[in-house]
């Protein structure tokens, strides 16, 4: 059991450290995909050759970084199969789906144009170029959207059933995979974000060229672009965020108690707008959660239920099963030790229906199976050895939660105030304070979009399929060796990507800012 | 549902025959060494830089297509043989920011490092997929119990041997077939060179040359594997028994894919020998590579079809993989086959593009002014 859990941690690592370092390149490729094609439109229907030096300017970027989102991709994919086996089996029939679209409609479409896009400048007409460049960008889009699809069924599965004689799930209804409101939501918040972070690192690196004093007017042209960009894309990502709490307290109420650490909810229940955990809290001690905090009253019903008088589960409430009416009555619901109760007759009636079925048993398969769909809702909960296996680390995701909501609130103002200054007050866009300002947000736009993909991930655990089937129960039989020794490889590989990536970027944005582009 | 099963292994097979003849970039990444200076082995990078994403995605729709549509494979496959996987994941990682990043300023490791890179992926890429590919024909040691799922302790339905795909590598016979397709994969690049390199009359000798000698040594190999392949048992899905001869058979009943892996052998041979034979003539890659692709898919689809379990078990022949027992639900692979009648559509953008791109072989002019070059 020891080795299984020390496989489950060193898989869950090694995945972790692949998504987030991918995760590093995908929301730039997004973001700068859709800016360098606005740019390539306004050269093609202006003429202008400002707008030809500057698209190839930050198409020399989006070049040097799509290599590296390609190249931590396929890793993800893989790694389903090497350190998720029993996960493949488990869902495969439902998962493998949207990998299988993504490939055939996204994958194919961003490799066959990015290359007409990087090569073809002397080689097809304007037209057939400018294409091009839509077309990678829909291409990054259309990928996105089918790995969030997938990536929302893990955390709201539906369209499927569970067949007992394949021993897993199979898929039903295709469209309540892919059009899920988690899955939409989730699609639209992220690509969205995507447009901000590329916004934010084009105004950045704009800021450095204005820092050097040359290329002054390629730097306030690629603002403009930028700051519109990224202000339709933070207000929409903020809106969608707000669709992305309701969608969480609906169907994972237990993330969202973590992200707000929140042991014991209420009706009307306040949102913690700055806090610091306590801890010493334990589940079921009588501890104060927080050594300090400032509370927004009754915001957290509004925001997860748009409802100020709406009542809020904690984590205690949802272990012990406990909601509450408007008027305060005590609601009842399934406690997570009935829930683990539950988890484990669904497994055995499982195995029941195994041995009937090896006999040939028509009337016990039949038995099983009944038992087996009372209480198959719950089956994940059958591996946890007690209700507090299901309660995500609390600090990191409220920590987490609280850096991407505060990140992304400066990012509207600095896109307000980005475009404001390119469009009214220029001469403050020559203020070194400023300049450093806009470079030094680069990383708080890093920082914040890295913190929301942690919200989602950890705020989910112990579950790879909610309710379904927890990480310790999806892993492949490997020993934890080898899957130490690959997570220090892929440690090795990504430092020397990420430092290569880093120099090449610095060189270049260096390079550009000591000469005349427009020359 | 077997109709549909069938649609999908040809599917997988078609993927993994395109596969192969893309292989041709990992074939030309071990050839750089041979250039005489670096204007050549620019040339033949930014030639075969322009193909490299094609390639890397083909592997990766071919994995997330073979998930999708058998999914019991990629749990017991990738599971298992986790060190094999790995290191073919782990050179291709290198290739994808290999192109872009070796002759940029700032890159930190140098070029000549990325250089290697390039060589590791194609070696160690196309060896190693042939290993892969070798588990399809002469099985592997492993053993699929679902009802593990049951169990807390140990819930993990495939469990493989203590090697971890270490032992697929050191059999002679998947070993044989992975040098074949390196050698495969060398021919095509040096064709594929020939065919959109403009870079004088030594170079166009240099690669014929190493047409005719790459070209022979794979024939060798060739020859070597099909002998293996046809004097080789197969495992029999209904019985899960194994059968002599059982390749050889299937492809004698089921005599068009037979014929097809004739077509393509003969296509492959005619575009090494008019290549050795013709002056000036720079069209071979588009025989041997079209004959790659019916050789492929005739051998891959023989590996499935007419009862034959695709991936048997050495260690418990109940366990081997068919396309019956391994595929996803009728349901899905019907979704699936939805959206794969769109693959017609991607296909003709890829060739459109791909005449666009290589209407006229590259120069070293030609590079020079390029806006953007690797």
């Amino acid at each position: 059991m020891n080795d299984l859990m020390s496989v489950v941690d060193w898989s869950r690592a090694q995945f972790a450290l692949t998504a987030m370092v991918h995760w590093l390149f995908v929301p730039l490729t997004i973001g700068l995909s859709l800016i360098v094609a606005v740019m390539e439109t306004l050269w093609y229907r202006t003429g202008n050759e400002k707008w030809l030096r500057i698209t190839k300017l930050w198409m020399k970027m989006f070049g040097i970084n799509f290599a590296c989102g390609v190249a931590t991709g396929i890793i993800l994919e893989f790694e389903f199969g090497t350190n998720w086996s029993n996960y493949s089996w488990f869902v495969g029939d439902i998962f493998g789906a949207p990998l299988a679209i993504e490939g055939i409609f996204a994958f194919f479409l961003e490799s066959t144009f990015v290359a007409v896009m990087f090569f073809g400048w002397n080689k097809v007409s304007r037209g057939f170029h400018l294409a091009s460049s839509w077309l990678t960008a829909l291409g990054v889009v259309i990928s996105a959207l089918w790995i969030l699809v997938a990536n929302a069924w893990m955390q709201y599965p539906a369209g499927m059933e569970f067949d007992p004689a394949q021993m897993r799930n199979v898929m039903d209804s295709f469209t309540d995979v892919a059009l899920s409101p988690v899955a939409i939501n989730k699609f639209f918040h992220t690509v969205l974000s995507g447009w901000v972070l590329g916004a934010v690192f084009v105004i950045g690196v704009s800021c450095f060229l204005l820092l050097k004093k040359r290329n002054q007017e390629i730097a306030y042209s690629s603002i403009k672009v930028a700051g519109w960009v990224g202000t339709v894309g933070i207000v929409l990502t903020m809106w969608t965020g707000d669709g992305s709490a309701v969608e969480v307290s609906r169907v994972q109420p237990m993330k969202l108690a973590a992200m707000e650490g929140l042991y014991r909810g209420e009706c009307g229940q306040g949102l913690v707008g700055v806090g610091i955990l306590n801890p010493d809290k334990q589940i079921g001690d009588d501890r104060d959660p927080m050594l300090f905090g400032f509370e927004i009253p009754k915001g957290l019903s509004m925001l997860a239920k748009h409802d100020t008088e709406a009542f809020v589960p904690g984590i205690e409430d949802l272990i012990d099963g406990i909601e509450l009416t408007a008027d305060g009555d005590t609601i009842h619901t399934v406690s997570y030790a009935d829930r683990i109760e539950a988890g484990r007759r669904a497994r055995a009636a499982l195995a029941r229906y195994d041995e009937a079925h090896a006999a040939g048993d028509t009337e016990a398969m039949a038995a099983a199976v009944n038992d087996l769909k009372a209480d198959y809702k719950y089956f994940g909960y059958g591996y946890l050895d007690n209700p507090e296996d299901a309660v995500p680390p609390v600090a990191l995701t409220f920590y987490a939660f609280r850096v991407m909501v505060m990140a992304g609130g400066y990012l509207l103002v600095f896109m307000l105030a980005a475009l404001y200054m390119v469009y009214r007050r220029r001469s403050l866009l020559d203020n070194k304070l400023v300049q450093l300002c806009g470079l030094a947000t680069i990383a708080i736009v890093w920082i914040c979009s890295e913190a929301g993909w942690i919200v989602a991930e950890v705020g989910r655990q112990p579950w790879v399929i909610q309710d379904l089937m927890p990480s310790r129960a999806a892993i492949s039989a490997i020993g934890s060796g080898s899957v130490q020794f690959t997570f220090w490889v892929f440690v090795v590989v990504f430092t020397m990507l990420l430092a290569a990536e880093i120099g090449i970027m610095v060189t270049q944005i260096r390079k550009d800012a000591d000469r005349d582009l427009m020359a | 549902m077997e109709a549909l099963q069938i649609y999908w292994w040809a599917l997988i097979s078609l993927l993994g025959a395109l596969l192969v003849f893309l292989l041709f970039v990992q074939g030309g990444q071990t050839m750089l060494c041979m250039a005489p200076n670096d204007t050549t082995r620019n040339l033949m990078v930014n030639t075969l830089g322009r193909k490299w994403e094609l390639t890397f995605t083909t592997l990766v729709v071919f994995g997330g297509a073979f998930f999708a549509s058998f999914p019991l494979f990629y749990s017991t496959s990738f599971g298992g043989a986790y060190w094999l996987w790995m290191l073919i994941l782990l050179s291709f990682v290198l290739q994808a920011f290999s192109y872009e990043f070796r002759r940029k300023q700032g890159n930190i490791l140098g070029r000549r490092v990325y250089d290697i890179f390039l060589f590791i992926n194609g070696a160690v890429g196309c060896i190693l997929l042939g290993v892969a590919v070798g588990t399809l024909f002469f099985g592997a040691d492993f053993t699929v119990t679902k009802a593990n799922l049951t169990s807390i302790s140990n819930p993990v339905i495939s469990t493989w041997g203590p090697s971890h795909g270490l032992e697929a590598i050191a059999s002679w016979r998947n070993l044989l077939l992975g040098l074949m397709v390196l050698m495969l994969a060398r021919t095509l690049a040096a064709l594929y060179f020939l065919n959109s390199i403009d870079d004088g009359e030594k170079f166009g000798n240099d690669m014929k040359r190493s047409v005719i000698i790459n070209g022979a040594i794979f024939v060798v190999l060739f020859l070597a594997f099909t002998g293996v392949l046809l004097t080789s048992p197969g495992i029999e899905g209904s019985t899960f028994t194994a059968v002599p001869y059982k390749y050889a058979t299937n492809l004698m009943q089921l005599w068009w894919l037979g014929a097809l892996l004739a077509v393509g052998v003969v296509m492959v041979l005619w575009g090494i020998v008019k290549t050795a034979i013709k002056p000036g003539y720079r069209q071979g890659i588009w025989w041997s590579g079209t004959g790659v692709v019916f050789t492929v898919f005739a051998l891959l689809c023989a590996a499935g079809y007419n009862d034959t379990a695709y991936m048997a078990s050495n260690a418990d022949p109940t366990s081997s993989l068919t396309i019956a027992n391994s595929s996803s639900s009728y349901f899905t692979l019907k979704v699936m086959a939805w959206v794969s009648a769109f693959i017609p559509v991607v296909v003709a953008y890829i060739a459109y593009v791909w005449y666009k791109m290589n209407a006229k072989p590259l120069t070293p002019g030609e590079l020079e002014s390029e806006h953007h070059a690797y």
